[in-house]
């Protein structure tokens, strides 16, 4: 891209200059995100660039960090409390936040406004402030310290996502299709698999997937309600990063930016599909 | 849907002759219920698990059990004192035999702290003298209490206790913004050396003013610059501002104390081109610059994004015909384009400041002292000092202001048109 032809000498170098700057601050936004990569391999227990590194001396790369990781009992024991807690917190807000956007996004849901804001609140409210409530109230109950505790906590905070993206996806539905299924006598229910499901398909799965990683990601609510049993993998970084800082954070940190690199693409490609069936892009 | 579909016959009833405007309030009746009932499930959830709880911790904030639970008969026996002077044997007798069946339940020790947080050393003049309690068998009470400790003969113990005794109370919120009751009641700003909330909050409001302002600066240019190319290089650089959107913050909080902290590649890369020496090196982190640097690449993407969806509805021709009609390239920007992104604007701004005023984990990591928010605080009182009216309080504030601009940003936007992603 060069600038148009008619551009004056000081309108070609405020077109540079203006370049440069988003350069810079695209820099700013992913610089740290990629130096972390390299650090992970470090040899040495440094958080920075050793001589050899530098001088690309195999000498100074290992892959220690990553034994360490996938040697230690406490690493393995929070991906599995992580995956267990995403993925039932994943399926209850997801169900629940489909069936949800069904009814708000009909022409007859009354009280629209104030009922979404209510949905929305979770996304809205302070993590502080929902750690706390849910900590004087789930103690009430017995349910801090325990899975279904962390799990309903995390259904919570899901929730809005999932809302959000499927009443986008629905607004731009047409409903011709589902009194077409019903004028040739499908029942209601048949006409929700075979007809609305395979359509909304693609924003049902990137509320599911911003569910997911809400709940794979958080730490606040976690530290206050979960007990020893259920430390997820963000709370036994936490404590890393405050205690004892070692390069196996980075590791960590390498290996989650692989997994947010992976949902990324499957979300493009949910886009594109969507733009695609609905013809808004010729493919 | 699968309702009779109401016909245009001249009398205007349906076929099996109901009048057309009674079906239709009919039917409309039914699909509103059948919206209300698809939304029920999902609402009665967050009642449970998300609204109840915070109303709990509304409560907790002006919650006042301690003294009237685990100190009854004083209680009862204060209501009738008019707080001139020492209160008469029957208080003391109450008092004595409440200090020692708390002292042989193991409760008083709740009374202890719940006094204390009002005034210092009320902890150890209730424990002591509770121990004392359990042997005072016989009156009068008063006189012995007064032996067991002398610091029972100051009235302001007593104006305390009647007033604690009051199943609720404001003191909560008094101490969230620096001020207390003084013993006659009024309420009074607290001695300078104590005043910690009030700059709290404003420093969090200042930084966080601070951070959206930054974010703003950075965003801007750049949601600009992907709206106004070609779609295949504006989807290419749009992975640049979501891959961090998509990243755990943690690990961009890690990755900021790896880059900025005094041994790390920052100050690595300063020393060794000479631009820095050796032991010169900068202290970029664990204070108010950290804070702020990570803070604003954290939030950077909820900037961009509503910014970029505002730009992308603004028609290239504008600009254009505002060239050809004369204006320099400043003035087209200044008088057509900028007016137009007012919106996104504003919808990023209150985005990013309602979202960075309560964010903990990074200033509670990379702040340092001076980097702290008054969620840091809230946090404080939960887990260590166990204060949990003040956390209750001082979490309420936030809240209250919060909610706020959720409603400007309500009014400006409209929750229905929040997009993610």
């Amino acid at each position: 891209m060069a600038p148009p032809p008619y551009a004056t000498g000081p309108e070609r170098a405020w077109y540079y200059t203006f370049r440069f700057a988003c350069a810079l601050i695209f820099l700013f936004l992913i610089g740290p995100i990629l130096v972390i990569v390299p650090l992970s391999f470090n040899a040495e227990p440094y958080f920075t660039f050793t001589k050899a590194m530098v001088e690309l001396d195999p000498e100074g790369y290992s892959l220690r960090w990553y034994q360490n990781f996938f040697e230690s009992q406490a690493w393995l024991g929070a991906i599995k409390n992580s995956f267990i807690v995403a993925i039932f917190s994943t399926l209850l807000a997801t169900s629940l936040g489909t069936v949800a956007a069904l009814g708000m996004s009909s022409r007859y849901m009354p009280y629209r406004v104030p009922i979404m804001a209510v949905l929305i609140s979770p996304m809205i409210v302070p993590m502080i402030i929902s750690a706390a409530g849910m900590f004087f109230f789930f103690s009430k109950y017995q349910l801090t310290q325990t899975y279904t505790g962390v799990v309903l906590a995390h259904t919570a905070l899901g929730i809005p996502f999932v809302v959000i993206t499927v009443t986008a996806t629905l607004t731009g539905f047409n409903h011709s299709l589902t009194r077409a299924a019903a004028s040739l006598g499908a029942s209601p229910v048949r006409t929700f698999f075979k007809v609305v499901l395979p359509l909304v398909t693609p924003g049902v799965v990137s509320g599911a997937l911003f569910a997911f990683i809400t709940s794979f990601d958080e730490v606040v609510v976690v530290l206050f309600i979960a007990g020893p049993e259920q430390r997820t993998i963000p709370i036994q970084m936490w404590s890393g990063i405050r205690e004892q800082i070692s390069p196996t954070i980075l590791a960590v940190a390498t290996l989650l930016v692989m997994v947010s690199i992976g949902l990324l693409s499957v979300l493009e490609l949910l886009r594109r599909r969507s733009e695609r069936i609905r013809g808004l892009s010729p493919g | 849907m699968n309702d009779a579909a109401p016909t245009t016959e001249i009398n205007l009833t349906t076929a099996d002759g109901v009048p057309l405007k009674v079906s239709l309030r009919r039917a409309q009746r039914r699909n509103k219920i059948k919206a209300l009932m698809l939304v029920a499930p999902l609402f009665v959830f967050l009642l449970v698990a998300f609204i109840l709880p915070i109303l709990d911790m509304l409560t907790r904030s002006v919650d006042n059990p301690e003294v009237i639970t685990y100190m009854p008969l004083t209680s009862q026996a204060l209501v009738k004192w008019d707080g001139t002077g020492l209160p008469d044997e029957a208080v003391f007798a109450a008092a004595v035999q409440d200090l020692a069946k708390g002292s042989r339940e193991r409760t008083i020790g709740h009374v202890a702290s719940r006094l204390n947080y009002e005034i210092g050393g009320m902890r150890s003049l209730v424990m002591k003298s509770a121990r004392k309690a359990r042997k005072m068998t016989d009156a009068p009470y008063k006189e012995a209490l007064l032996k067991a400790d002398k610091r029972w003969k100051n009235p302001d113990v007593w104006l305390l206790i009647q007033r604690e005794s009051a199943p609720y109370t404001l003191s909560y919120y008094l101490s969230a913004i620096d001020l207390k009751y003084a013993s006659d009641g009024s309420i009074v700003s607290k001695p300078e050396h104590m005043e910690i909330y009030v700059n709290l909050f404003v420093r969090t409001l200042w930084m966080s003013a601070l951070i959206t302002f930054l974010c703003l600066l950075l965003g801007y240019p750049v949601a600009f610059l992907l709206a106004n190319l070609p779609m295949r290089q504006a989807n290419l650089l749009m992975i640049l501002v979501l891959l961090p959107f998509w990243t755990s913050m943690l690990v961009r909080t890690t990755t900021w104390i790896a880059i900025l902290q005094s041994q790390g590649v920052l100050n690595d890369i300063l020393v060794a081109s000479g631009l820095l020496s050796d032991d010169n090196r900068l202290q970029m982190i664990y204070n108010k610059t950290g804070t702020v640097i990570a803070m604003t690449h954290i939030l950077l993407p909820f900037m961009v994004l509503p910014l970029y969806s505002v730009m992308k509805t603004i028609p290239p021709t504008y600009m254009r015909a505002a060239r050809s009609l004369g204006a320099t390239a400043m003035t087209a920007f200044r008088r057509v384009y900028f007016p137009q992104t007012l919106a996104g604007i504003g919808a990023g701004s209150i985005l990013v400041f309602i979202l960075s005023i309560g964010y903990y984990i990074t200033p509670a990591l990379v702040g340092g002292q001076s980097g702290r928010f008054i969620t840091n605080f809230i946090a404080y009182h939960m887990q260590q000092s166990l204060n949990w009216g003040l956390a209750a309080a001082i979490g309420s504030l936030l809240l209250g202001i919060v909610i706020a601009l959720y409603m400007l940003y309500n009014r400006l936007v409209g929750i229905d048109n929040m997009k993610l992603g």
